[in-house]
C-alpha cells in the first residue's frame, strides 16, 4: 500500500500534489469575495432607489392565482387587483366606512335600500383608452355569474335579484338578473332584499369590471383560461396597469396614463413580491429590499416591539379565529358540553403567550366595529359555569368525556394554539382524552367538508365591514357552515334582519341572531385577528384599516428624515 | 455486445421507466384526498361541478388518463390550475432556467471544492488534514440546507452586505443559493472522492508506478485520478438532477422562482397537471442524466460495458 505523506526533506515534491485542495478552495473564496464586493458596491438600497423613483415594493404573501377579478378569492390577489382595477365605489385611504367615489361619481338608493342607482363618471377610461361604461359592468356581472364561468366567488353577487338562480343554471335569461345599464353612464342594481350597506359590498374585487373586447379577443366570455391576463394583453381601469408578471418572482404595475384621476396618483408603480416564507420576508425587509411586509414571524414580534421607532405595525383586522364543533357527532353534539368547552378557555393567555401578535380575545363571533356593530355576549373564562355545563352535559367529571380530536391544518401556529387549548380543557375541565391531529391543507378542508371531525380550527376574514359577512354563513345549508348546526330561530332572525333597512334596527336584530349562535356555540370563538407587518417609514398615507384594503392611488413614498429606522 | 446496442437497450429501459413514472404519478395525484377546487371559503357545490366539467375532471379516470397521455406525447402538459392563465409548459419554461443556473453553479462549486478536498484527504490519509477535511464534510452533510441557507443569508447579506438576502430579478441572492447547494454537495463529493481515491491508490498499478519512480503528483493526477473520480461521475447525474429539482428549501429561503417551489406547491394545491408536469420533467432529467453518465462511464471504463 502506498501512503503519500509529507517528505520534510524535500518539501517541493510530495507536498505539491496536496496543494490544489486548499489552493483552489482559497482561490474560489477570493473570487467569491471579489465578485461579492463588486456587487455590493452600491450606494443605495433598493427601497431607497425605489422611493426616489416612487415605486412601492411590497411583500404580498403567495403567488397570485390569477389577475382576473372573477377568478380570485385570496387577500394577496385582491391587493394586486385593487391596483389594476377600480370598482363603482373605491376604498377610502383612512376609513373603512367612508365611501370613496370610484367609477361611480355618486349613487343613490330607493327608500328601502333594495334598488341602487350608480351614476358613472364620463371620463372613466380603460388602460387602452376606451371609455368605461355601465355596459361594461353589466357584462362583468353577467360573466362572473355565468354558470359556465364557475367563478369561485360568484356568491358575492347573490345580492342582485335572481343572481343566485342564474348562477345555478335555474334561470337562463340574464335580463332577469337585477342589473341594468340605463344609457352609458347609469347602472341600476335591483337587489333581492334591502341592503343599506350595498356600497360596501360593491367595493369587493368580485364587483370589479372587466374589459369585454380584451376578454373576447382571447377567447369566449366564460373561458377560465386564456392569455388575456398576461402583460401586454391585460386591460384594466385602475390607477395602474400591468407591466410584468413572472411566476413566483414578481408582479409589476405601472402608472396608467388613461386613468381618469391620473393626476392624483402619487406613485409611479407598485412591485408585488410573492414571498411565502415570513422569515425570508422579514430578512428582505431588513435588507432594504421591500417597503412593506405581508406578515411577520411570531417569534420576532417581541424583539421588534422593543425597538425604538420600530417599523412593526399591529392593527386590528376584520377576522375571527375560532373552533368549529361538529354538532352531529358526540361529544360535541351536546350544547352544554360545547358551552363548557367555550367557558374553559383563557383567551387572554392565548393572545398574550401563544400568538403574541396583539390579537383581541373574542367574547363574541363578529369582530366589533368602532362605528357600527357590537357583538353581544361576554364569552370568557368562567370555571364555575363551565363545570356546571359539563355536569349538565351528563359528565360527573371530565374523565368521563369520551376521547375526541382537535383537527388542525399543518402549521406551527395552529398547533401551538391547539396545544394550549388542549391543556386548558385538561386542567379546567379534567378532560384527559383529547387528541390533536394535523392534516395537510387540502386534506383538512376535505375532512371538514365531510364532517369527519369533532372540533376543527377555522378562521374567517370579512369581505366587507358588516356583520352579515360573519353571521350569514351560519344559516341552515350555507356552504361554509360545515358544523351541521341548524337553528330555526337563527335562520328566522337572519331573515328578519335582511328585511330591515334602518341600520340601527338591523344591527339589533343581527345581535339577537348572534346571541343565539353564542348560546348554542356550534363555533367557539377564540380571538379576533390583527395584521402584523413591517412598514418602512418612507411610505406615506398608509393608515390602519380594518379591512386592510389600501387604495394604492393615495399611497406615496417620501424619504423619511435620517435617523429613523432603516 | 457492442456499444450501440448497449446504449439502445439503456434508452429503451429509460423510456419504460418514464412511462411507469408518468402513469403512477397521474393516479397517485388523483388518489390524494381533497382537490384543486377546495378553498378556505367554501365554493358552492354546483360551481365545483362546473369547474370539474371545465377542466375535464368529470370524465372517467381512465379516459382522462388516455387524453393526458395523448397530450403528453404532443408535448402539451396542460393548464396549471393554481396559476390561472398559464400552461404547465409556460410555468416550467419560466422556472427551469432559474433552477438550471442555480444547479449548475452549485455543481461547479461542489466539484471545485469537493474533488480537491477528497484527493487531498486521500493523499494524506489519517492525518490531521484528512480528519479536518472529512470533519468539515461530515458537518456539511449533516447540516441541512435550511440551516446553512439562513446562516449564509444572515452573515453574507445582512451582516457583511455583500449580497441581497432574497428575490430574483436584479438581486444577487441566487449566488448564496448556489453556494448553499454547492457546499452541501461538495461534502458528498469530497467523501466520495476520498473513498475511491483510497481504493485506487492501494492498487498494484499505483505501486508499480511509484516503484518506477513516477512523481507523486503524476501518480495522483494521472494514474489514480481517472479511476478515482469514476464514482463521482456516476454521482453527477443524480446530483445535477437533485440540484435542479430539489432546491425547494434554497428557493424558499432566498425567494427564488425556481422549479423546486412548483414541486411542493403543485402537490399542496392539488394542481394535477402541474404535479404531473413537474414530475415528468424531473424524471426525464434524472433518466437523461443517468443515461449520459452510463455513456460517460462506458467511455471511461470499458468494463462497465462488458459487464452488461
Amino acid at each position: 500500500m502506498l501512503r503519500l505523506r509529507r517528505d520534510r526533506t524535500r518539501p517541493g515534491r510530495l507536498s505539491r500534489p496536496t496543494l490544489p485542495g486548499p489552493g483552489v478552495a482559497a482561490l474560489s473564496f477570493v473570487l467569491f469575495a471579489v465578485a461579492a464586493t463588486a456587487v455590493s458596491c452600491r450606494k443605495e438600497t433598493r427601497v431607497e432607489r425605489a422611493a426616489r423613483e416612487k415605486i412601492l415594493l411590497l411583500g404580498n404573501g403567495a403567488e397570485p392565482k390569477a389577475l382576473d377579478p372573477h377568478l380570485v378569492s385570496s387577500v394577496g390577489d385582491a391587493n394586486i387587483l385593487r391596483a389594476l382595477f377600480e370598482g363603482l365605489v373605491a376604498y377610502h385611504p383612512e376609513s373603512d366606512t367612508v365611501h370613496e367615489p370610484g367609477v361611480a361619481e355618486r349613487w343613490a338608493a330607493n327608500e328601502d335600500f333594495s334598488q341602487w342607482r350608480f351614476f358613472l363618471r364620463a371620463d372613466a377610461k380603460w388602460s387602452n383608452g376606451e371609455p368605461v361604461t355601465a355596459h361594461d359592468f353589466v357584462y362583468s356581472y353577467h360573466r362572473i355569474l355565468h354558470p359556465e364561468m364557475a367563478a369561485p366567488y360568484a356568491s358575492m353577487l347573490y345580492f342582485l335579484k335572481n343572481a343566485e338562480a342564474f348562477n345555478k343554471g335555474e334561470l337562463e335569461d340574464f335580463a332577469e338578473v337585477g342589473v341594468e345599464a340605463v344609457g352609458d353612464h347609469e347602472l341600476v342594481c335591483t337587489l333581492e332584499r334591502p341592503a343599506p350597506f350595498f356600497p360596501d359590498v360593491v367595493k369587493h374585487t368580485t364587483w370589479l369590471p372587466v374589459h369585454r373586447g380584451t376578454i373576447e379577443r382571447h377567447g369566449v366570455m366564460t373561458d377560465n383560461y386564456t392569455d388575456w391576463q398576461k402583460p401586454g394583453n391585460h386591460v384594466g381601469n385602475g390607477p395602474f396597469a400591468l407591466s410584468e408578471w413572472r411566476i413566483n418572482a414578481h408582479v409589476k404595475v405601472r402608472r396608467n396614463p388613461h386613468y381618469w384621476d391620473a393626476a392624483a396618483v402619487k406613485l409611479n408603480g407598485v412591485d408585488f413580491y410573492p414571498i411565502e416564507s415570513a422569515f425570508t420576508e422579514e430578512k428582505a425587509f431588513r435588507n432594504g429590499l421591500i417597503h412593506l411586509s405581508y406578515t411577520m414571524p411570531e417569534n420576532l414580534i417581541a424583539r421588534y416591539r422593543e425597538m425604538e421607532d420600530s417599523p412593526l405595525r399591529i392593527e386590528t383586522y376584520n377576522g375571527s379565529y375560532f373552533y368549529r364543533c361538529n354538532v352531529k357527532k358526540a361529544p360535541t353534539d351536546n350544547a352544554d358540553f360545547r358551552r363548557a368547552l367555550a367557558l374553559a378557555i383563557d383567551r387572554s393567555v392565548i393572545v398574550d403567550y401563544v400568538t403574541r401578535g396583539g390579537q383581541t380575545p373574542a367574547h363574541g363571533f363578529t369582530p366589533p366595529s368602532e362605528e357600527g356593530y357590537q357583538p353581544p355576549g361576554d364569552l370568557g373564562l368562567d370555571l364555575a359555569k363551565a363545570g356546571e355545563h359539563l355536569r349538565r352535559a351528563g359528565y360527573a367529571d371530565g374523565g368521563e368525556v369520551p376521547e375526541f380530536t382537535i383537527l388542525i391544518n399543518t402549521s406551527e401556529a395552529h398547533k401551538n394554539i391547539a396545544m394550549a387549548i388542549q391543556d386548558m380543557w385538561r386542567k379546567n375541565l379534567g378532560i384527559s382524552r383529547i387528541r390533536i391531529e394535523n392534516q395537510e391543507w387540502k386534506v383538512f378542508q376535505q375532512t371538514v367538508l365531510d364532517g369527519a371531525y369533532e372540533v376543527s380550527r377555522a378562521g374567517w376574514i370579512g369581505d366587507y365591514v358588516d356583520p352579515e359577512t360573519f353571521l350569514g354563513m351560519w344559516v341552515t345549508g350555507d356552504s361554509n357552515n360545515n358544523t351541521g348546526w341548524s337553528s330555526a330561530d337563527y335562520d328566522r332572525l337572519m331573515r328578519e334582519s335582511s328585511l330591515l333597512s334602518d341600520p340601527a334596527r338591523r344591527y339589533a336584530k343581527l345581535a339577537e341572531a348572534e346571541a343565539v349562535l353564542l348560546d348554542e356555540l356550534p363555533v367557539i370563538p377564540i380571538y379576533w385577528y390583527t395584521r402584523v407587518y413591517l412598514l418602512h417609514p418612507d411610505v406615506r398615507n398608509w393608515h390602519p384599516l380594518l379591512l386592510d384594503n389600501r387604495p394604492y392611488k393615495h399611497i406615496d413614498l417620501e424619504p423619511a428624515p435620517k435617523g429613523g429606522p432603516r | 455486445m457492442d456499444t450501440a446496442r448497449f446504449l439502445l437497450s439503456r434508452l429503451a429501459q429509460s423510456l419504460f421507466a418514464l412511462f411507469c413514472i408518468v402513469t403512477i404519478t397521474f393516479f397517485l395525484a388523483r388518489l390524494a384526498p381533497g382537490g384543486p377546487f377546495l378553498d378556505e371559503k367554501a365554493v358552492p357545490e354546483h360551481l365545483v361541478e362546473q369547474m370539474k366539467r371545465n377542466y375535464g375532471f368529470d370524465q372517467p379516470l381512465p379516459r382522462q388518463y388516455l387524453l393526458y397521455l395523448g397530450r403528453l406525447v404532443r408535448g402539451d402538459l396542460g393548464p396549471s390550475l393554481g396559476n390561472k392563465g398559464f400552461s404547465v409548459n409556460e410555468v416550467i419554461a419560466e422556472s427551469f432556467p432559474v433552477s438550471l443556473a442555480l444547479g449548475l453553479c452549485g455543481l461547479v462549486l461542489a466539484l471545485v471544492l469537493g474533488i480537491p478536498a477528497g484527493v487531498f484527504a486521500a493523499a494524506r490519509r489519517n492525518t490531521r488534514v484528512d480528519y479536518a477535511l472529512m470533519g468539515f464534510a461530515m458537518v456539511g452533510i449533516c447540516l441541512p440546507t435550511f440551516v446553512i441557507a439562513p446562516l449564509l443569508g444572515e452573515f453574507f447579506a445582512l451582516r457583511l452586505g455583500w449580497f441581497d438576502v432574497a428575490l430574483w430579478e436584479g438581486s444577487t441572492a441566487w449566488i448564496l443559493g448556489a453556494v448553499t447547494l454547492g457546499l452541501y454537495y461538495s461534502a458528498y463529493i469530497a467523501r466520495l472522492t476520498r473513498g475511491s481515491m483510497l481504493d485506487v491508490l492501494s492498487q498494484d498499478f499505483v505501486r508499480t508506478a511509484k516503484a518506477k519512480g513516477a512523481r507523486p503528483l503524476r501518480i495522483l493526477f494521472v494514474h489514480a485520478f481517472r479511476g478515482g473520480v469514476a464514482p463521482v461521475v456516476a454521482f453527477l447525474g443524480p446530483a445535477l438532477a437533485g440540484l435542479i429539482g430539489g432546491s425547494f428549501v434554497v428557493e424558499s429561503v432566498f425567494g427564488l422562482p425556481g422549479l423546486g417551489q412548483h414541486f411542493i406547491k403543485a402537490a399542496s394545491n392539488r394542481d394535477y397537471w402541474l404535479i404531473n408536469g413537474t414530475v415528468t420533467v424531473f424524471a426525464v432529467l434524472i433518466l437523461a442524466m443517468n443515461f449520459l453518465v452510463d455513456v460517460l462511464q462506458a467511455w471511461l471504463d470499458p468494463r462497465s460495458r462488458a459487464a452488461k
